[in-house]
């Protein structure tokens, strides 16, 4: 049984997702992470690993790095499993501690009057396609959304968030390009409060976490929203492709010290890269995984689900 | 975390001076770091162990003798061996006989396509052209959008229509490139995962349509261990020439260039670092190689202290020095060396890690290193060669005589002091860690003098020219 956006949202009486639905999600983020062409622990045949070999704790290691794991986390797993003294089942073990790390399956806060979630992220991660999908879901679980175009950068950055606030039947807030982000977030407060919506989601442009200038301008989108309405925004989501590898640790370091990230969607589970960068900015930040993305299409966001991860991750 | 490599290599080598070829036993203590870092760079962990392999075999028949830094010998073996693996290949693009050329971008979403088009259309007019840009990305909302408000920022014609399809968007494009005179025509193609089989048909299908005169990948230089797979299937699928690397301008190390390079055989053609339309170069291999491996740049800083510093003069120097006898005159020699190696903020921040720590102190106290050049050169010969004479009444008269304070004569005589007890420590193969080599040190540094860096650089280029 996966987690369900019930659970996610922190819904009284939510249930995991019924058998054939978690099933469904778990088959197909398995599918997805299988497409790659090996499984993670597939070219040590997880049962013949003996933990006397260290030729087999090197390959465990090789395939844990090529998951993009990096390698501290990946020390830090193997250490793990070397105090386990007997194995076992390596599957299950790795699957095991991988759970272990990620800890409590976290919640999406959206219950406050209205709540505002800040999307942000580097360029290409994905965050205009993960708001338009959160913003039909958040909708499906009766919220009422409004969603603000902040990317004033980006040559049409705003039709494409539009077409997708239509698709999820969301309020839209627009921009001018080259306009102030803060002043739409601002504006898409002002919007939400006056209509009664009850979440804004503010898309903002995609910049590198190197780039200062950019992120103090993030900074201040943050601040701006700060004094219009206390406690917003209430989570701020990174966006990050799973196809990226340890440079994700930097941007969920940067982010956060910029803007104060509480959660980290990870986009594009449905190629072969199994986003395992997500083990280290759980393990040295602490920052957990709340949503994954599966596909393009509009159901394709879900609550992220740390067993059910550990286990595609590592039985493909 | 390898912005110490060199630091690393140098601890894992640091007790091999003097023993000529490196043993295994070190070089392997070594390949280990480079292994390390490659990894943490995002390189494919097969192409690393490839990599290494072919690396470990020359440090171990390279003569590390005269080295006093074995560890910045193999740092230097791994960029040579770094900078001719990415640097293979023809890194041009071929311009067909027959106007227009045709560019084909393709990749996986998010990698930055749309924006190299328009980048590259960019380069491509600066370089004399007549670019125009093909739509050929249907599905991702506004994507088409992106490219007009893009071309016409360039006045570079784009060429759309929303409700072809990819393969009949890219056959007219290509007409109408032909029509307006446009010898290169630029298309710009969908992100597709290459795991999406119905996708990778269609891209095959454009590919088959345009018989394009040049095929790149575009790839995000963030990209991990799947960057190999990436490459292969698209490999496979539409036989690219040649990579163009994106977002350069962020920290990510870019391993992945090395692994689609290792695995393919093609070259990075292109590398884009900033969100601005000019912001895409032809490919730097050398530089390539210094950002993989965190090196800030440790070969400039080389090359520069090798050419700042005559030989002979270094040998006699680096011998008097190893026996402890660091007189006020070595002391001045290796500060005058030093100073020709450009100004002392520039020479800091070719080395790793410093550059940023050293934000904001804008002046390493220029002064200062004036102040102890004025110290020393109040000196008489004598008190220069045997610094302990120089006792109470001796410190009075050089500091009237250098404008200073008996404070900073006291200073700059302890500061020798230590100077002469490590170097002797490193003679005996001892070698501390450095104590007190932060930047404003009292120790030695150099002037802003232009013409120096400028002879230097000079002759670094001649150098270079020679090889």
């Amino acid at each position: 049984m996966a987690r369900s956006w019930g659970e996610l949202l922190g819904e009284s009486g939510a249930a995991p997702e019924p058998d054939e639905q978690g099933g469904r999600l778990f088959t197909r983020l398995r599918d997805s992470l299988s497409k790659s062409r090996r499984a993670l622990t597939g070219e040590l045949s997880a049962a013949a690993f003996d933990p006397g070999n260290e030729l087999d704790w090197e390959r465990l290691e090789e395939a844990l790095i090529a998951g993009d794991v990096g390698v501290r986390a990946t020390a830090e797993l193997v250490r793990r499993l070397e105090a386990r003294g007997e194995v076992g089942d390596l599957n299950a073990a790795l699957a095991g501690e991988v759970t272990e790390l990620f800890g409590e399956p976290p919640t999406l806060d959206v219950r406050h009057g209205p709540t505002v979630l800040l999307v942000v992220g580097v360029n290409g991660t994905g965050k205009t396609t993960t708001i338009g999908k959160l913003a039909a879901k958040l909708a499906e679980h009766g919220h009422s959304v409004l969603v603000a175009a902040a990317d004033t950068y980006r040559a049409a950055a705003e039709e494409q968030l539009e077409i997708w606030a239509q698709r999820a039947g969301a309020d839209f807030v627009g921009s001018e390009r080259g306009g102030d982000p803060a002043a739409v977030a601002y504006d898409a407060v002002e919007a939400a409060t006056a209509r009664g919506r009850d979440v804004v989601i503010v898309d903002t442009a995609g910049r590198l976490h190197t780039q200062t200038n950019l992120m103090e301008e993030l900074a201040k989108v943050r601040r701006v929203l700060a004094g219009r309405l206390e406690g917003a925004p209430h989570e701020t989501l990174l966006v990050v492709d799973a196809t990226t590898g340890q440079n994700g640790l930097e941007q969920a370091r940067l982010f956060g010290e910029a803007v104060g990230v509480t959660g980290v969607v990870l986009t594009k589970l449905d190629g072969s890269a199994k986003g395992g960068v997500a083990i280290p900015i759980v393990y040295e930040l602490g920052l957990p995984v709340k949503l994954v993305g599966v596909g393009e299409g509009i159901d394709d966001l879900r609550p992220f689900d740390p067993a059910d991860y550990a286990r595609a991750l590592v039985s493909g | 975390m390898f912005d110490a490599l060199t630091e690393k290599l140098q601890s894992a080598l640091g007790d091999l001076r003097g023993r000529g070829i490196l043993d295994e036993e070190a070089v392997s203590r070594a390949m280990r770091e480079v292994r390390l870092a490659l990894l943490e760079a995002d390189v494919n962990f097969g192409v690393v162990k490839d990599f290494v392999a072919q690396v470990r075999e020359r440090a171990l028949g390279e003569d590390v003798r005269k080295s006093l830094t074995p560890g910045q010998q193999v740092v230097k073996i791994v960029h040579e061996e770094l900078t001719e693996l990415l640097g293979g290949g023809d890194s041009r693009l071929s311009f067909s006989q027959r106007p227009p050329t045709t560019i084909l971008l393709a990749g996986l979403q998010g990698s930055g396509k749309t924006t190299a088009a328009a980048k590259l259309a960019r380069l491509l007019r600066d370089e004399g052209k007549r670019p125009a840009l093909v739509a050929a990305d249907l599905q991702r909302p506004a994507a088409i959008d992106q490219l007009v408000q893009l071309g016409a920022e360039l006045d570079v014609p784009v060429y759309a229509d929303e409700r072809s399809d990819p393969v009949k968007a890219v056959r007219d494009g290509i007409e109408r490139a032909k029509a307006d005179g446009r010898d290169v025509a630029i298309l710009d193609t969908a992100g597709r995962l290459h795991v999406d089989e119905p996708l990778m048909d269609e891209l095959a299908a454009v590919c088959d349509e345009a018989k394009p005169t040049n095929v790149l990948l575009v790839l995000d230089a963030m990209t991990g261990q799947e960057a190999v797979n990436v490459a292969q299937t698209f490999q496979e699928r539409i036989d690219f020439d040649g990579v163009v690397l994106t977002k350069l301008d962020g920290d990510a190390r870019g391993g992945a260039a090395l692994s689609v390079r290792a695995v393919t055989g093609r070259p990075i053609k292109l590398a884009s670092a900033g969100e601005k339309l000019d912001a895409l170069e032809w490919f730097h291999p050398d530089r390539m190689a210094s950002r993989i491996l965190g090196m800030g740049d440790v070969l400039t800083l080389i090359e520069r202290a090798e050419a700042a510093i005559e030989s002979d003069e270094k040998e006699e120097l680096e011998k008097r020095m190893l026996k402890g006898e660091c007189s006020f005159d070595d002391f001045l020699s290796s500060y005058k060396m030093l100073r020709r190696m450009g100004p002392l903020q520039g020479v800091l921040k070719l080395i790793p890690g410093l550059g940023k720590q050293l934000e904001g102190l804008d002046d390493v106290d220029e002064r200062q290193l004036k102040r102890v050049e004025a110290i020393i050169l109040s000196m008489t010969p004598h008190e220069r060669r045997v610094p302990h004479l120089i006792d109470m009444s001796r410190r009075k008269r050089i500091a009237a005589g250098s404008g200073t304070t008996l404070e900073q004569v006291g200073q700059l005589l302890e500061t020798r002091k230590q100077m002469a007890k490590m170097m002797k420590l490193a003679g005996s193969g001892k070698m501390p860690s450095l104590p007190g080599m932060a930047p404003g040190a009292p120790t030695m540094g150099g002037g802003p003098r232009p013409s120096a860096t400028r002879k230097a650089s000079s002759k670094r280029k001649k150098k270079k020219a020679k090889r």
